[in-house]
């Protein structure tokens, strides 16, 4: 037993709460990262039901405007950052090495530490309702409405505190995917040969390389402005509030696609599997989705054009907003190619796949017509780009996000989710979320604007606010259905088998769930569907040998340590310097500990 | 049905129909919601020039829209019936089609070039400077009311536009505190007021009518957005001269008793701070509404009340109640300042 700085040691519980703290597994990071991530959209879930109680009636009197606004910007960041994001995070950490035959990530400690920032981000953020008000600016915290001077509560200090924090945690964890996918494949595995869900990950992981320093600078910038009395955004000492939107949607826009990409790589992975044959266009759609990465750092004026841009910046960035639908026309018709000709065994999963391709597709539809700047002049914060977003987001980040839950349970539990309840859920799902989105298309073409917590009766928009309130409300009937099942499922035996669906990708080589290393043998690729290769070719499974020594990397306490003191440095520069400091020792006590921890 | 070529052609049928039905139902859901006179903020009935420009792309963009929308409906629900998994049904084994890939990348981009090509053409025109001799008119956005000035006619007014028909305007776009933006749904597309810049839009107004254009700010700017709400009227040009002149006198000196005491309360409660009433030497504050013709708007409290005496009374008694967050605070004022404050300024006309 080696012991590091006299006072550490390895941690060494298998079981037991301290092994999930200590954990360097990315099966276990995994799974918390989904399960945190599920329970934060639940409460995100909660915050908009409040929103659309609020907004059932003209003139609601349910939630006052001041809670109305803290309400609806913490929905957008606890879906955002909280819930989407992190369940993502967990399919990326659960299904990276299993997909691409390693046994576990680049940096398993780091991966550790991205998700103990993670958590404590999130509860911080949280934590504001509680201590003087939550965030209330919006997500997109428009200067200088999110100044000192005209957000006087704590609330817009934990949204940059909140963000910065997170975002620590998700630039840690983009590193280690794309040197984990870009390092360490399976012997065969060309790129060309990854799974398209692999694809959609790196290219997500470059999308927040490149994207979250900018955001972080303007975040800094704002945080300077709001403590120090610096004025970047302030107009009235010289600062630039369009500075603001620019430095935010060059982040907020490729963010967009962060939330996306995973979960056509989820349906690229579903859809070949339950229609029993390879994928249509495999190159096509690996390129119109890293297409869709590059062109998305090229679009992010497109929120701003009622903003008096000028007309040469509205048409490149209309232009270049209208050129982003023709990757993803692709990606949707190869989508439908895969269909073609199949042999579909419609599970739960496969409903919410194809869900996904009719519900994103509206979405898409929308979002190219407001690329238009005359048009965007009318949809521009009205309830039409309300329903955009949502048609993109829970028509397709999270109706992705659910087949993928159902498609992968059985390997991460061992147990298959109960079919029927999942497609009752998933009909209770579709028909709620049409209800709640689709209304408020013409709410939006009836004039009625985003973020206002009261509108009067003879506009004739109670109608589709009624009606959406009820759809809401059938959401939430939905995921309460999803939430029974998990449960009942986790009572029952394991049943699911190593492959249940048939999967073609490695993932489906091992036991589920698999073991501490994931693979007894690490797997040979020999074709871009590598288990359906091998079944059609009569390859059978490597032998594993008689003395099989696989080194893991052991637990550690130091990625906790390191993330705790991040938390304190986050809390501390909200409250005292002595905090800050307090944080920044333990951190570089936990970093130098983690130098010179041992590792094997 | 599906394996069988019957089959097939059963689950195409059923799937266009679904199609064809439930675009149907959406349509109709959406013709009503273009009814200008039950949704008074529609954007699909427009009352200018310039919005009459923009309904032509907006008209071609939604139908290419539902287009797109039929067809990928339509194909998804076909593939789902016609594929789904039936016993002896085998899946057929393939990769790809370069040449279908190709013609489904020339789809995109053919509708893409249809929106592009007079998505441009119209910008051109909207993003021209306003012609000569449009009416200039300044709108100042504050948190949470919206100051409307005519700097050739000299006058100063809040929340109520009014404009002259078939005379383009030239509209400055300012604030003076946080982002709002200024959006008539029947007359224009929305610009924002963006603190520390000048914007710029510019219509002309084709159909005066004496119901006013509802319009609301449209970028969230705080706690009373929702309350930030305002009103166009345009009418005739003899008509708005005769406004514009009638705006540019004084005030009408109050002649009642409780009126005049009312004119010594908005005096001595500090309402003079921050409103302006020509005419009344003390009241020249600027932060507020200008209230020298108070008495001839139709709503107070931006918008969001009808200007009668008891709203008058209401607004006045405890203005963040009406208005979340009014910088316009309580000044707990009696029941008798209140009297009189109200007979003052229903004498404003």
């Amino acid at each position: 037993m080696a012991t590091a700085i006299g006072v550490m040691t390895h941690a060494e519980e298998d079981t037991g709460l301290w092994s999930w703290l200590t954990t360097v597994d990315h099966k276990r990071i995994g799974a918390v990262y989904t399960v945190a991530g599920f329970i934060f959209f639940m409460i995100g879930g909660l915050e908009a039901v409040a929103v659309r109680t609020q907004l059932a009636v003209p003139n609601g009197t349910v939630l006052d405007a001041d809670r109305y606004n803290q309400f609806f910007t913490m929905h957008a960041l606890t879906m955002i950052f909280l819930a989407i994001m992190p369940m993502g995070a967990g399919f990326f950490n659960y299904f990276i090495p299993l997909q691409i035959g390693a046994r576990d990530v680049a940096f398993p400690r780091l991966n550790a530490l991205s998700l103990w920032i993670f958590l404590g981000g999130g509860l911080l953020l949280n934590s504001s309702f509680f201590l003087g008000g939550a965030p209330n600016g919006g997500w997109f915290g428009y200067a200088p409405l999110s100044s000192i001077e005209y957000a006087k509560t704590s609330g817009m200090t934990f949204y940059v505190v909140g963000l910065l924090t997170l975002g620590l945690s998700t630039l840690i964890a983009s590193l280690n995917f794309a040197v984990t996918i870009i390092n360490m494949r399976a012997p065969g595995m060309s790129m060309m040969r990854l799974p398209v869900f692999i694809w959609m990950v790196l290219v997500v992981a470059f999308l927040l390389i490149l994207s979250l320093p900018v955001l972080t600078v303007g975040l800094l910038q704002l945080y300077f402005d709001r403590v120090w009395g610096t004025s970047f955004f302030s107009p009235a000492t010289g600062g630039d509030p369009i500075l603001w939107q620019h430095i935010f949607w060059i982040f907020g826009h490729p963010e967009v696609y962060v939330l996306i990409l995973p979960s056509m790589g989820i349906v690229s992975e579903v859809l070949p599997v339950m229609s029993k044959k390879p994928l249509f266009g495999y190159s096509a759609i690996v390129f119109a989705g890293a297409a869709i990465g590059v062109l998305g750092f090229g679009v992010w004026a497109h929120h701003m054009f009622t903003t008096g841009l000028g007309p040469v910046p509205q048409v490149v960035f209309s232009a270049s907003t209208m050129a982003i639908g023709i990757p993803t026309g692709i990606k949707i018709f190869n989508w439908l190619g895969t269909m073609y000709g199949g042999n579909i065994r419609f599970v739960t999963a496969t409903y919410f796949s194809v869900a996904f391709i009719a519900l994103f597709t509206i979405g898409g539809i929308s979002g190219v017509m407001h690329a238009s700047p005359p048009i965007d002049g009318h949809h521009q914060d009205s309830y039409f780009v309300v329903a955009h977003l949502h048609y993109v987001l829970f028509g397709g980040a999270i109706m992705g996000i659910f087949a993928g839950l159902f498609y992968w349970f059985p390997k991460m539990s061992g147990r298959m989710l109960d079919e029927t309840l999942g497609k009752i859920g998933f009909w209770i799902m579709f028909v709620g979320m049409n209800l709640t989105f689709f209304p408020m298309h013409f709410l939006g073409l009836a004039g009625m604007p985003r973020r206002i917590y009261t509108y009067d009766a003879d506009l004739g928009w109670d109608t589709w606010n009624m009606v959406a309130t009820i759809g809401s409300y059938t959401i939430a009937t939905s995921v309460l259905i999803f939430v029974i099942n998990v449960i009942k499922t986790m009572r029952k035996d394991k049943d699911a088998g190593d492959d249940p669906w048939g999967g073609a990708t490695l993932e489906w080589a091992t036991s589920s769930p698999p073991p501490a290393h994931d693979f007894d043998v690490i797997p040979e690729v020999r074709d871009r569907d590598p288990l359906w290769y091998d079944r059609d070719h009569g390859i059978a499974r490597a032998a594993v040998p008689e003395h099989n020594h696989i080194h893991m990397p052991p637990p550690s306490y130091f990625p906790l340590i390191v993330a705790l003191g991040a938390l304190l440095i986050a809390v501390g520069s909200m409250t005292h310097l002595s905090v800050l400091g307090l944080g920044a020792v333990i951190a570089i006590y936990g970093v130098w500990g983690w130098a010179l921890e041992p590792t094997d | 049905m599906g394996g069988s070529r019957p089959g097939r052609m059963i689950a195409i049928i059923a799937s266009l129909v679904v199609t064809g039905v439930v675009t149907f139902l959406i349509y109709l859901a959406f013709a009503e919601s273009l009814d200008a006179v039950r949704q008074p903020m529609t954007t699909f009935v427009p009352k200018s020039d310039n919005a009459e420009l923009v309904h032509g792309v907006y008209k071609l963009i939604f139908w290419l829209a539902g287009a797109v929308f039929v067809g990928i409906m339509a194909l998804t629900l076909a593939f789902s019936l016609m594929y789904r998994e039936r016993p002896g049904q085998e899946a057929r084994q393939f990769h790809g089609n370069s040449r279908l890939e190709v013609v489904w990348t020339l789809i995109p981009v053919l509708l893409v070039v249809a929106m592009a090509v007079p998505t441009f053409s119209t910008m051109s025109v909207l993003t021209k400077p306003a012609p000569e001799g449009a009416l200039q008119v300044i709108a100042i956005g504050h948190q949470w009311w919206w100051e409307f000035q005519y700097p050739e006619l000299g006058i100063t007014t809040a929340n109520e536009l009014h404009l002259p028909v078939n005379r383009p305007v030239s509209v400055t776009l300012k604030s003076v505190d946080v982002i709002h933006s200024f959006w008539v749904p029947q007359l224009s597309g929305k610009i924002d007021n963006v603190p520390g810049h000048e914007n710029h839009l510019w219509f002309t107004p084709t159909e005066a009518r004496a119901e006013p254009y509802l319009a609301q700010c449209a970028e969230f700017c705080g706690l009373s957005h929702a309350n930030m709400r305002f009103r166009v009227f345009v009418s005739e040009t003899p008509a708005f001269e005769t406004w514009a002149k009638a705006v540019k006198t004084d005030r009408v000196a109050p002649s009642a008793d409780l009126a005049k005491a009312g004119e010594q309360q908005f005096t001595t409660s500090g309402c003079i701070a921050c409103h302006t009433v020509q005419g009344n030497p003390t009241a020249a504050g600027k932060i507020g509404p200008n209230l020298t013709h108070f008495a001839s708007r139709t709503t107070l409290a931006s918008g969001t009340l009808d200007r009668t005496p008891e709203n008058v009374r209401k607004w006045l008694s405890n203005p963040p109640a009406v208005k979340p967050g009014s910088l316009m605070p309580n000044l707990n004022l009696s029941p008798e300042a209140l009297d009189k404050l109200v007979a003052y300024l229903d004498g404003l006309k």
